[in-house]
């Protein structure tokens, strides 16, 4: 018999809906740590992570006799995972006075206007350490506005289509590739501020 | 094409979504125009740079835990059943 770390996604899936626990076991071992990733990204709070990751696989475990297996396992627990981070996002904007959501350095219309010009297409990333790079990536993503946050980590991080980010959110395509739009240009000025901090501090 | 249109037209332009002839206007207009060319290259560098660094993560414990949950559920599940 094939070891279950062997197995591909869909054959466990076959073997977790037929109560095969260490099936479902090697399951949430292969997805754990992206979906944590992706809820710590989400909601900025390692307690609120593991918390929505514990119901996200819950809920995969419960209803794992309805997944249809039309999308991946993997995109169907994303989806599940964003569904549980956009309804905590919602009870959060009810008891909220301010929107924290318009970043000050956006048009009216929303577009991030390039506030410099410095090409740093080719360095100084690549002169930085790992450890500092993925800091300052981190820290760049934390400063995007949640509404752009949610788009950007599941099109551009997650490799989801537009279609399904726009499913899992409720969007139209077009409003998806808006806010996409938006996302980067944004954390593309985050970037530049946070890298001229660094060359300027060397 | 002004800046402004390139813009709104980015995201798209580097997901190679564009049709074509608004693709041939983009590159017309990043011909004579050094800080959009600037803006496109650091935006698909901006993509590739967090597609290709951004570490998953999970502690340890928190795995530990969400296993120990999981197998509590499933006792309780099939002793029930």
């Amino acid at each position: 018999m094939i070891p279950l770390r062997e197995q591909p996604d869909t054959e466990l899936v076959k073997l977790a809906k037929a109560k095969d626990l260490l099936a479902f076991e090697e399951l949430v071992s292969r997805h754990s740590a992206r979906i944590y990733s992706l809820l710590y990204r989400l909601l900025k709070n390692r307690g609120d992570a593991e918390d929505l990751l514990q119901q996200t696989f819950l809920s995969a475990f419960e209803n794992l006799g309805r997944f249809r297996e039309e999308a991946s396992f993997r995109t169907w627990v994303t989806r599940i995972a964003t569904n549980f981070a956009l309804m905590k996002f919602r009870k959060e904007k009810k008891n909220q006075t301010v929107s924290l959501d318009v970043p000050k350095n956006f048009t009216e219309d929303g577009i991030p206007l390039p506030m410099e010009i410095a090409d740093w297409s080719v360095n100084p990333v690549e002169t930085l350490e790992r450890k500092e790079l993925v800091e300052i990536l981190e820290a760049a993503i934390a400063r995007l506005p949640q509404i752009y946050r949610t788009v950007f980590l599941l099109r551009d991080l997650e490799g989801l289509s537009n279609k399904e980010v726009a499913e899992m959110m409720e969007l139209s395509v077009s409003a998806v590739k808006s806010r996409l739009m938006r996302a980067r240009l944004f954390l593309r000025t985050i970037l530049s501020d946070l890298l001229r901090e660094k060359v300027d501090a060397l | 094409m002004h800046c402004k249109d390139l813009l709104e037209a980015i995201s798209d332009y580097v997901d190679g979504e564009l049709d074509e002839s608004l693709c041939a206007d983009i590159e017309e207009h990043l011909k004579n125009c050094e800080p959009c060319r600037v803006v496109v290259d650091t935006t698909r560098k901006t993509i590739t740079i967090f597609k290709e660094n951004l570490p998953y993560e999970i502690p340890q414990p928190v795995q530990d835990r969400l296993h120990r949950v999981l197998r509590e559920r499933w006792k309780k599940r099939t002793s029930s059943s």
